[in-house]
């Protein structure tokens, strides 16, 4: 009988699992259309009902009526669910992979207590706007949270309502840009300073709310440019909106004299706490001086991703930024929560409601189940377990660690394999593609690459030392392979649903196809798409 | 010695004391403290925070949890008639079997190769999307239909380089307060009056507002107020004729029975998902979609993901990858169009389930079952002493508005009472539609029976009586 171990050291290669992704070859869904099969059947109208009112769709005027209908697949319900598990069988999931190799992205596990917590009928059956004496439970477990996060952050008020990361740090611009309207300098004050290594979102948030944006770069130890900061501000600084530690994972020690600079030149400071995993316990934004900050609760309080949402952010300000936060705000008078819509200075609306609540809800049953010396251990364990992998992955033949030399970091580690390119041609999206024939992501990092050829780890605290191991094993084969055999390397994915992609078509006008029926008239030249 | 040992905690797998220690032995630190070494002295927190004890076995966290759940009251133990931006609607079991599945459940940004599937059925998502649209684009989901509205008007002014936008009145007061905080820096919102017997965006008001300055008119259909805008024509025709842009707001759940609107002209479509396939969640449920023609001036200026379809090195198989990626903020920092970060991804793959399920039939089933029982719930509803129901003269979809002038009693005093019957009364209009005097928007769906409509009518009566 053949032993399976064999197979895995075959070649002289590391222990590594015989990882194949599933592949289906599951058509496009109207491929698999069959005139006239149904998936549910909608609830039927009494006779009574119908004889009542009569022809109802006679009410509508003939324009507004649907005269076409839409080419909607017919399938049966067994044949959608079984095109959507295969589906997802196609999908590398937390629930599947080793995934510290979303670096920023805090890839932890979802308790799946809390999934199904948040799929109750308490939660998932209320409607926003029940008479609040019956959404006791869940303005209270929103109200717990806020409390929660303030102690978290050291900051006084909370606000849940964002719809995720981003979200958040447009609100929190929207305060900042709020604050000096109030005090008459709106005008004046229309720049805000941000970092290269801080996600694109601060740059980008900043911008859409009507600042000008202006990045620092970082000093050759990586950390950002103290000199350039006072360079920058002036009476027109509006704010600073920036991440600690930075994607690079290194934690700014003059955090608080930034702070300081731009609070003498009257401006706000917004902490974008993406990266907090590392730090919770150990470090908050209200010490170090910040007047926001704002947390992801799909990344650090441990709510799935979802494929890229539903997400939730959440906004925490110092008391003189409350009255800016938006409505409504929830209120606990020692018996009763509500929600208050008088505020007058409020920014107004941010997203509908009060904010994504099942991704609430689960946020708040992991810090339950934690606690505070729960969450410290998860800050601990995490920046040991980044640590861990820098000592490993820095064994491996052709990565470095730019910046910091000698210095610990924190929540990640942002990678180079310029060494690597520059030996055997290989490229660090290369690396990725081959890594997924191990069953596991990679991911290169934002633009720019101010790191060349980069690569962002993430170990958080999910994932035991043997995993570790295990990642650390995967990426020293494929520089082994990159050494030895580039070409494997370079036509990688292997083992993939799919083969390399021709990507020249999803920037060609004339070629693009976002849904369908675009592909079938300009691609396939479908009569029936015409 | 037993009690003093550190806890091990299940979702921590290095928590294990020896495991740890080998780790730090590894990484030459004494102790775990050495590893933050580079955070100031003074910015260390030195007390543990002060958080609640926590619930560290499942069992507990699960009784504690749900223990203060229990205090809610949902809307299957009560009779719900709430819409006004959250509508409860059937959610079919396959669209939760789908969601709730843990590859996609847990998965994010990973590569087309690692996730094909993801990509597959949020292209298909766009595309079912598109055929109920009758429109060639439409993007991964951003938050909300607030966010989509506010987005779709950057995106027109952004186009036409102008900075005023024309919005119907009837729009909630939430949805205008986002619009005008995310348009604040570029873009002025005005208001087009509505026709106070028929709730239709007046045509008068638009002509004396729009002008060369006019990069968009928005309006919604169904509106937020239930009635059916039926102008659409000539609404689109005003805005082609002074070189703006036409968006118009739809909830796609009444796009069986109604004219997708591009049929009357809308350039940009928006709207929420929540209907298709969503539970309420308190709010928690909602998704937005923006769908315009299959142009570069349009495409380009989308700031979502756009997900595209691909050849790849193998004759007949199916690729995915970032259409126009380098509009993106991903791509360009504050250069790209608005900004992109995680939204709803998941709600999009759900109303991909949900569309495919239900198919042409089902779409148009479902929207002329909805259209029976809410004009079965405003006809009795009208006969109630005091009660003008529906306020408006127009056709309707879904949402009615009810006015209780004539009942002496406010929508407040009303719905309290109603909540003794079990039941949920509509949003009390009073302050964000003063001039409707006191009135409430209703909202009936497939999900209501005759019995349950009865049962409200009964209820309304010995309230009001």
């Amino acid at each position: 009988m053949k032993d399976i171990t064999e197979e895995r050291y075959v070649d002289g290669k590391p222990k590594l699992r015989r990882f194949h992704q599933a592949r289906w070859d599951e058509p496009i869904i109207f491929e698999l259309s069959n005139e006239g099969e149904r998936g549910i059947l909608v609830p039927e109208v009494e006779e009574e009902l119908k004889g009542s009112v009569g022809d109802v769709l006679s009410r509508i005027p003939g324009k507004m009526l649907r005269k076409k209908r839409p080419e909607l697949p017919e399938l049966s319900q067994p044949r959608v669910l079984r095109h959507y598990v295969r589906l997802s069988q196609e999908t590398l999931g937390t629930d599947l992979n080793i995934d510290v190799g979303q670096g920023t992205c805090t890839m932890k596990y979802s308790p799946k207590v809390n999934e199904q917590i948040a799929r109750m009928p308490q939660v998932a059956e209320i409607h926003p706007l029940q008479d609040e004496e019956t959404v006791q439970g869940i303005l209270e477990i929103m109200y717990k949270f806020e409390q929660i996060l303030k102690e978290i952050s050291g900051m006084d008020r909370f606000s849940l309502q964002p719809g995720g990361g981003s979200a958040a740090i447009y609100a929190n611009a929207s305060i900042i840009r709020a604050y000096h309207e109030s005090r008459g300098e709106a005008d004046q004050r229309d720049e805000i300073i941000t970092t290269i290594f801080s996600h694109p979102s601060n740059a980008a948030c900043a911008r859409t709310a009507g600042f000008k944006v202006i990045t620092l770069y970082p000093n050759e130890d990586g950390y950002p440019d103290i000199q350039a900061l006072s360079a920058a501000v002036s009476e027109r600084t509006a704010g600073l909106m920036i991440t600690n530690p930075e994607d690079t994972g290194i934690f700014n020690p003059k955090i608080e004299e930034f702070v300081d600079i731009v609070h003498e030149a009257g401006g706000l400071c917004a902490y974008d706490q993406a990266n907090a995993n590392g730090i919770l316990g150990i470090t908050r934004a209200r010490d170090a001086g910040f007047d926001l900050c704002q947390f992801n609760l799909h990344k650090t309080f441990s709510a799935p991703h979802g494929c890229g949402g539903p997400a939730a952010g959440a906004i925490g300000v110092a008391d003189e930024l409350g009255k800016f936060l938006p409505v409504p705000v929830i209120e606990f008078d020692g018996s009763k929560y509500r929600l208050n819509y008088d505020r007058p200075e409020s920014i107004g609306k941010i997203r509908s409601f009060y904010g994504v609540v099942p991704v609430v809800l689960k946020a708040y049953a992991w810090v339950m189940s934690l606690g505070a010396e729960g969450l410290k251990e998860v800050a601990e364990t995490a920046v040991l377990n980044n640590n861990y992998v820098l000592k490993k992955l820095l064994e491996v033949p052709g990565v470095s660690a730019p910046y910091a030399k000698g210095k610990r970091r924190i929540e990640q580690v942002r990678y180079s394999w310029e060494k690597l390119a520059v030996d055997t041609g290989v490229h660090s999206e290369e690396i990725g593609l081959r890594a997924a024939d191990f069953g596991v992501h990679y991911w290169t990092s934002h633009h720019p690459w101010i790191v060349p050829e980069p690569c962002t780890i993430e170990p958080t605290e999910s994932y035991s030392k043997s995993e570790l191991d295990e990642y650390v094993q995967i990426i020293r084969n494929v520089s082994d392979e990159a050494y030895k055999n580039p070409e494997l390397v370079k036509t990688a994915p292997h083992n993939s649903t799919i083969h390399r992609i021709d990507h020249a078509p999803l920037d060609d006008p004339s070629q693009w196809a976002v849904t369908w029926r675009a592909y079938r008239k300009k691609v396939k030249r479908d009569k029936a798409g015409e | 010695m037993e009690d003093e040992k550190p806890t091990v905690y299940p979702y921590i797998p290095n928590s294990v004391p020896a495991v740890k220690k080998q780790m730090l032995k590894e990484v030459g630190a004494e102790s775990v403290d050495n590893l933050f070494e580079d955070i100031p002295e003074k910015l260390r927190l030195k007390e543990k925070m002060n958080l609640p004890k926590p619930f560290v076995s499942e069992c507990a966290l699960r009784r504690h949890v749900e223990g203060i759940l229990s205090k809610n009251k949902t809307c299957r133990e009560y009779l719900n008639f709430l819409g006004a931006g959250c509508w409860q609607h059937y959610v079919p079991s396959v669209c939760d079997e789908i969601n709730q599945r843990g590859e996609f459940l847990t998965a994010y940004a990973g590569e087309p190769y690692d996730d094909h599937g993801r990509f597959q059925a949020l292209f298909e998502y766009a595309s079912m999307m598109g055929e109920l649209l009758d429109m060639d684009v439409v993007n991964v989901p951003t938050y909300d239909w607030f966010q989509a509205a506010a987005t779709s008007i950057r995106m027109a002014s952004r186009i036409t380089g102008r900075r005023e936008v024309l919005v119907s009145r009837t729009v909630s007061a939430d949805k205008l307060s986002k619009i005008r905080d995310y348009c604040k820096p570029q873009i002025e919102a005005k208001l087009i009056d509505y026709d106070p017997e028929t709730g239709q965006l007046d045509l008068d008001s638009l002509g004396a507002k729009v002008s060369s300055k006019t990069a968009a008119v928005y309006f919604e259909n169904p509106s937020y107020l239930g009635f059916i805008e039926v102008n659409g024509d000539e609404i689109s025709k005003v805005a082609h004729d002074h070189g703006a842009i036409c968006i118009v707001g739809v909830d796609p759940i009444s796009l069986g029975v109604l004219s997708p609107p591009i049929e009357y002209g809308a350039d940009i479509v928006c709207g929420d998902l929540q209907p298709l396939g969503m539970h309420m969640q308190f709010g928690g449920g909602h998704a937005g979609f923006i769908a315009t023609r299959d142009e570069e001036k349009y495409v380009m200026e989308y700031p979502s993901r756009l997900f595209g379809i691909a050849p790849t090195m193998v004759e007949g198989e199916y690729g995915f990858g970032d259409v126009a990626y380098e509009r993106t903020s991903f791509a360009l920092r504050e250069e790209g169009k608005e900004f992109v970060g995680t939204a709803a991804a998941l709600w999009g793959i759900t109303a991909g389930v949900y569309l495919a399920l239900m198919g042409p039939q089902g779409m148009l089933e479902i929207g002329k079952g909805i259209m029976q029982r809410s004009h079965y719930a405003m006809k009795e509803v009208s006969k109630i002493k005091g009660v003008r129901c529906p306020a408006f003269k127009s056709p309707h979809f879904k949402e009615f508005v009810v006015n209780f002038d004539g009942t002496g009693k406010a929508v407040r005093e009303i719905n309290k009472a109603l909540l003794s019957h079990k039941i949920f009364g509509g949003k009390d209009l009073t302050k964000e539609f003063p001039e409707l005097g006191n009135s409430a928007l209703y909202c009936v769906t497939e999900v209501h029976t005759k019995a349950d409509i009865d049962k409200l009518t009964e209820a309304l009566k010995e309230v009001v009586g």
